[in-house]
């Protein structure tokens, strides 16, 4: 009895582990390795090409762009570059990665790209960059004035730092500019370029503040510019302002390059420089996204999994992987619900079938087969043969049934039919000949039973199987296995009545109420 | 949330549905639970090759003393089948059964000839090349579990006592008991019907006699579930009804958990007219029809001898310790 004890507590934590492993490697996928759990099924990634183009003077030629970094919001997947003849280097210069084009000898236009696919996602490990001092700056008079007498009237109207730079920023965006502000324009018609100012009249306010540049994400956008955005350090976080309009907050696919007032683009030994960006979105599923980004950072769950596989056997995999679920739908239908079937795991066989046929059809061809199969039995069983020989002539049987079938349905323009080839042969063999004897046995009732009961869960498993969802899930987590190995261990523990047996004892409850 | 529990209930009455609940109170045995907790529990596997094969179980029984329908031949090959003329030539009334069969399937039951034919229990002729076809459907494995090669056995038929002539259609009743770590547990009767085609079989209509176990007078009898007071073909009434030879058939049931160490074990007997009580076959997977044609649910007495300190104890002291604890409830009311 100990024993016995002891083996159910052994049993319960393998379960309780089992089930736990499934559903904790699923979350971790889902929400470390974003791999999706249902619904949407594709995500965005953004194609961006920076095009470097610049007229070269005979001799050494050198360019260099500003490249992105890995950003807390925004996933780089790839990157590449494109350039005939030049040699790439890529250089870390203050903390911004640089691509270094050079060439020894070029003459006349170079075009020079660079490419970089990447996919906002956010929830990504944050970046830490605090502000770097900064002195004071003081303006030329009489703007140095102004700037102080502008200042002191925003420092009145705000709060803290953001506060500050929005109400600085709506000041210079009114549409009737005040007496200091217009003065302050004065130099940007000078030549200095107003995030400049924005940037010196924020140093000037003790408020740490840079400039960034970036890309207004939209699809189909072709020589695009790189827009300058400022950046106002409010004490534990960059807040994102849009010079132009006043607007606070992380632009909505504002994709960041460059953090910092450094040039965008230097060309040596070339004149008329230019940059320009194009950009492209793409639909792609995100399950091979994750996948990519999971291969990349060699997660061990990815590389050791049948992702790994050639992708025929990724595809063999997906059906195979459906079986449990079929296999959970029979012991649910005979260990809680007391089902009969004919063969115990013959319906989940039927229902891969039908995965392929469709389930109407499938239930036509399948019925139909063995009902003219059954008839043929029944001439064979007159004759005196052998038990196995008259088993393989029942398979002999079923297939020139599939070939007739298929040859008929085909030239009546039923091309639905075609698919009875999918249906096991072998099996449906064994079907004819159970059948056969039950029918014999127990007569056609017990055979309608049990016909139905395979077919019901057959049925069931179908429907199941082929839910988009139920795919999803065992596919890109076949670690579920684990649970589901854990529920049918857990099934197999199961004591309790089957629904059908609250139906079978009713009368022997009423009998035993009665005499009391 | 009374009104509720009785909404349901009153609806749960409609259509013939119970509760677990009630199930529980009743004590009945589930599927699921007599697998789980009997069957696997008490019968190790490497044991139930002993009362699969029914040759094996009738020699085993013959050595332990036990009493059996007797063997005539065994049929082992297919090229045997041409001996069977001669075999079959003196005998009148045979059975032929697979060896490995279950649920009395593929069992021919000849009650008599008729020139070159045989008459089946049923009635209807047989030819002898049917009889062969037979055979060699048995050894090809037809009745089998898995389909393996079987043997057919042929025994001595039952000479069925007169004295169960009016409860059974054709067919010849017989006796199961249930014996659970050697004590019996439970027992019924079942006769065979028109609508049974003259089997002994509870699912296709034959009638179950619950038996009291202290005295194998009947309890209550079910057909097809219901509750039947008469047999529907002689109209015999059941209330009637007492096993003779009570006692030897539950020491023969008794001793077969010695024969075969089995610790769930079902028992079918018949009452022959001239030897009494022989044992059939034996079942290491026991239906749970027998507490319906008790109306009783079997695992309190399960539980009972579960309990009990010791289990050892000659065949004679567990036959009386069953015929005092589980005797019917409803001689005491």
């Amino acid at each position: 009895m100990r024993e016995t004890m002891k083996g159910r507590f052994q049993l319960g934590v393998m379960i309780t582990l089992l089930i736990l492993a499934g559903l904790g490697l699923t979350l971790y996928k889902h929400f470390v390795l974003g791999f999706p759990l249902l619904g949407k099924d594709t995500s965005t990634v953004w194609s961006i090409e920076a095009w470097v183009s610049f007229k070269a003077q005979g001799g050494t030629a050198q360019a260099s762009l500003t490249l992105p970094d890995q950003q807390s919001d925004v996933w780089i997947m790839d990157e590449s570059f494109a350039s005939p003849g030049y040699g790439i280097n890529q250089i870390n210069d203050g903390g911004q990665r640089r691509a270094v084009w050079s060439i020894r000898k070029a003459n006349g236009r170079q075009d020079l790209f660079y490419k970089v696919r990447l996919r906002q996602q956010p929830g990504g490990p944050t970046v830490n960059d605090q502000p770097e001092p900064f002195i004071t700056p003081v303006l030329p008079e009489p703007y140095q004035t102004a700037a102080q007498s502008l200042l002191n009237t925003v420092t009145e109207g705000s709060a803290d730092a953001s506060s500050f730079a929005g109400t600085l920023l709506s000041h210079f965006n009114a549409s009737k500019p005040d007496q200091n502000v217009n003065m302050l324009l004065g130099m940007v018609e000078e030549g200095v370029k107003a995030p400049d100012l924005l940037i010196n009249l924020l140093h000037m306010a003790n408020i740490p503040a840079r400039i960034v540049r970036g890309l207004q994400l939209e699809d189909g956008r072709r020589r695009q510019p790189i827009v300058d955005m400022i950046e106002v350090y409010d004490g534990e976080n960059w807040q994102l302002f849009d010079p132009r309009t006043g607007q606070s907050g992380n632009a909505e696919n504002f994709f960041l390059w460059q953090r910092g007032a450094k040039s965008l683009l230097d060309v040596m030994g070339g004149i008329n420089s230019d940059v320009n960006f194009s950009i492209i979105s793409q639909q792609i599923p995100t399950r091979e996204l994750a996948l990519t980004q999971a291969t990349q950072e060699q997660a061990a769950l990815i590389d050791f999994s049948i992702y790994a596989l050639p992708l025929e056997a990724q595809n063999a995999f997906k059906i195979i992987l459906l079986i449990p679920i079929g296999v959970l739908v029979v012991l649910f239908m005979r260990i809680i619900v007391g089902l009969r079937t004919s063969g115990t795991f013959m319906p989940v066989l039927i229902a891969m079938a039908f995965l392929q046929t469709q389930l109407l059809p499938g239930l036509v061809i399948f019925i139909s087969l063995v009902s003219i199969g059954l008839w043929i039995r029944s001439f064979l069983s007159q004759q005196n043969m052998l038990l196995v020989a008259r088993l393989g002539a029942v398979i002999i049987v079923v297939i020139l049934l599939m070939a007739a079938m298929s040859i008929l349905s085909w030239k009546l323009g039923i091309t639905q039919a075609l698919t009875v080839t999918f249906f096991p042969m072998i099996i449906l063999a064994w079907t004819i000949e159970r059948m056969s004897i039950l029918w014999e046995e127990e007569g056609p009732g017990d055979v309608l039973k049990e016909g139905g009961g395979s077919l019901l869960v057959a049925t069931l498993s179908y429907l199941l199987m082929s839910s988009r969802i139920v795919e999803q899930l065992t596919f890109n987590f076949p670690e579920l296995m684990l649970t589901l190995l854990g529920i049918v261990l857990l099934l197999g523990q199961y004591t309790g009545y089957r629904l059908l047996e609250l139906k079978r004892f009713y009368p022997l409850v009423r009998a035993a109420r009665q005499p009391r | 949330m009374a009104w509720l529990s009785s909404l349901v209930n009153a609806a749960l009455e409609k259509c013939a549905v119970t509760t677990p609940a009630q199930l529980r109170a009743t004590g009945i045995l589930s599927m699921n639970c007599r697998n789980l907790n009997y069957i696997s529990r008490y019968n190790p596997r490497h044991l139930l090759p002993l009362v699969d094969d029914k040759l094996t179980t009738k020699r085993m029984a013959e050595k332990a003393g036990v009493e059996v329908p007797k063997l005539i031949a065994v049929i082992e090959y297919q090229s045997d089948i041409r001996n069977l003329k001669s075999i079959l030539a003196p005998l009148q009334q045979f059975v032929i059964k697979p060896a490995k069969g279950s649920g009395g399937k593929g069992i021919l039951v000849i009650t008599g000839r008729d020139g070159e034919h045989f008459i089946k229990a049923s009635g209807d002729s047989l030819s002898f090349d049917a009889i062969s076809r037979d055979v060699s459907n048995i050894l090809g494995g037809l009745y089998s579990l898995g389909g393996k090669t079987d043997l057919a056995v042929i025994e001595s038929l039952i000479q069925a006592d007169p004295i169960f002539n009016d409860y059974s259609f054709e067919g010849v009743p017989d006796i199961r008991v249930i014996v659970f770590r050697g004590f019996p547990v439970m027992a019924m009767m079942r006769l065979a019907t028109r609508a049974s085609d003259g089997k002994a079989n509870l699912h296709q209509g034959a009638v179950g006699v619950g038996l009291d176990i202290a005295t194998g007078h009947s309890l209550r009898s079910v057909q097809r579930g219901q509750p039947v007071r008469q047999h529907p073909d002689t109209g015999h009434d059941f209330t009637a009804l007492k096993v003779p030879h009570w006692h030897k058939i539950l020491s023969l049931s008794a001793a077969c958990f010695e024969m075969t160490h089995l610790g769930y074990l079902g028992v079918d007997l018949v009452l022959d007219r001239n030897l009494g009580p022989l044992i059939l076959e034996l079942n290491a997977r026991p239906g749970l029809a027998i507490q319906i044609a008790n109306g009783q649910g079997i695992e309190p007495r399960l539980k009972t001898i579960e309990a009990l300190r010791q289990h050892d104890l000659p065949i004679a002291e567990r036959v009386a310790f069953s015929q005092k604890h589980f005797e019917a409830l409803t001689s005491e009311s």
